[in-house]
């Protein structure tokens, strides 16, 4: 069952009225290795998964919700007051003729989000492994934003969620060293 | 302790049209180096923890990361 | 109608909350691949108390945190007062 809580994770912060970043954000958003790919890659997976490692993929998939709200916020912030000259500046034409400034799910290049993104095989080890690639595509991903945004307040943001990413890849490895089952053996020479 | 960055020389070719970038450096984040992660590490301060987006030290990966040496383009 | 404005002390105690909460992640993802470390379920366990704490003392300031009963309501209905945290 799912509860709703009231407040962000983190205290999301935008300093500056620039909504060409909305267009980099959505691609954590609506993207392949954005937060809804995340989220919904892990609470599917989590049904087939060992039992041992399901606290671990429902408690991410949850968390990556979580972020998805941060990113909505970003973008919100970011888009709520443009009028449409300045969303023609972004370049967020496109989505303005479709969307107005609501949010969607696409990307940057404006591809819709698909569930090709995500895969869950049935087998506990390809589908980590894919969780732990998942997290490093999503780190870099988080680097090229920061590359290219100069709003020391969105970029604390961002370097909070790429951070994120480096804890849950880590996770992930313990999980399959879990499921390796070797923990508790003893190693003779 | 692991660098968290490091640098290749990517080949450049006399042919090449655009002013070559010589050094490359790409992130290696404390999760490649850990393994499983040991108790009783140090922490943050939950505040700081927030800000840097975890609670371990030896987790934590700056971005940018601070360069060990300058990036040299000439 | 004039537009409703949080006072300073809102956005301190959310950011103490988001803290408290963000520690509670953190050992909830831990002790999903450590089970058996006592030191870290005792920490886990402390700082749960303090988020109750202070969510006690938000709520009874600003209003509901959670949904469907996990937090009391006012009169009128307080859940949907604003803001919701992508306007804070």
């Amino acid at each position: 069952m799912w509860y709703y809580e009231k407040k962000l994770e983190y205290p999301v912060k935008v300093s500056t009225c620039n909504p060409t970043l909305a267009k980099y954000l959505i691609e954590q958003y609506g993207g392949a290795d954005g937060e809804l790919a995340a989220a919904l890659r892990y609470l599917n997976q989590r049904y087939t998964i060992p039992d041992k490692v399901i606290g671990l993929l429902t408690d991410i998939g949850t968390e990556e919700f979580a972020h998805l709200e941060m990113i909505a916020t970003m973008i919100y912030k970011l888009t709520k007051d443009a009028t449409p000259e300045m969303m023609k500046q972004a370049g967020l034409d496109p989505h303005y003729v479709n969307h107005d400034s609501a949010l969607f799910y696409h990307n940057a290049a404006g591809a819709p989000w698909t569930a090709t993104y995500i895969q869950a095989k049935g087998d506990p080890i390809a589908d980590l492994y894919e969780d732990i690639a998942a997290e490093e595509k999503a780190r870099a991903t988080y680097q090229w934003i920061i590359n290219l945004s100069d709003d020391p307040d969105l970029n604390d943001g961002l370097k909070y969620l790429r951070e994120r990413e480096v804890v849950h890849s880590q996770r992930f490895r313990e999980a399959v060293e879990i499921l390796k089952e070797e923990r508790d053996k003893k190693i003779f020479f | 302790m692991h660098t968290l960055r490091k640098y290749y020389h990517p080949y450049i070719s006399p042919f090449d049209p655009c002013p070559p970038i010589k050094v490359k450096g790409y992130e290696t984040p404390p999760n490649l180096y850990m393994g499983f992660q040991p108790p009783s590490l140090p922490q943050f301060e939950p505040k700081k923890a927030l800000a840097y987006g975890t609670l371990w030290p030896a987790l934590y990966s700056p971005y940018p990361s601070p360069p060990v040496r300058k990036e040299v383009n000439e | 109608m004039s537009h409703k404005s949080m006072p300073p002390e809102y956005y301190q105690l959310l950011e103490d909350i988001q803290a408290v909460d963000f520690v509670l992640v953190e050992l909830t993802l831990y002790l999903d691949t450590h089970p058996n470390d006592y030191e870290a379920i005792q920490q886990f366990n402390y700082y749960a108390k303090q988020s109750k704490m202070l969510k006690k003392e938000y709520e009874k300031r600003y209003g509901p945190l959670r949904q469907y009963g996990a937090s009391y309501s006012g009169y009128p209905w307080s859940w949907d007062d604003t803001p919701w945290p992508w306007q804070v």
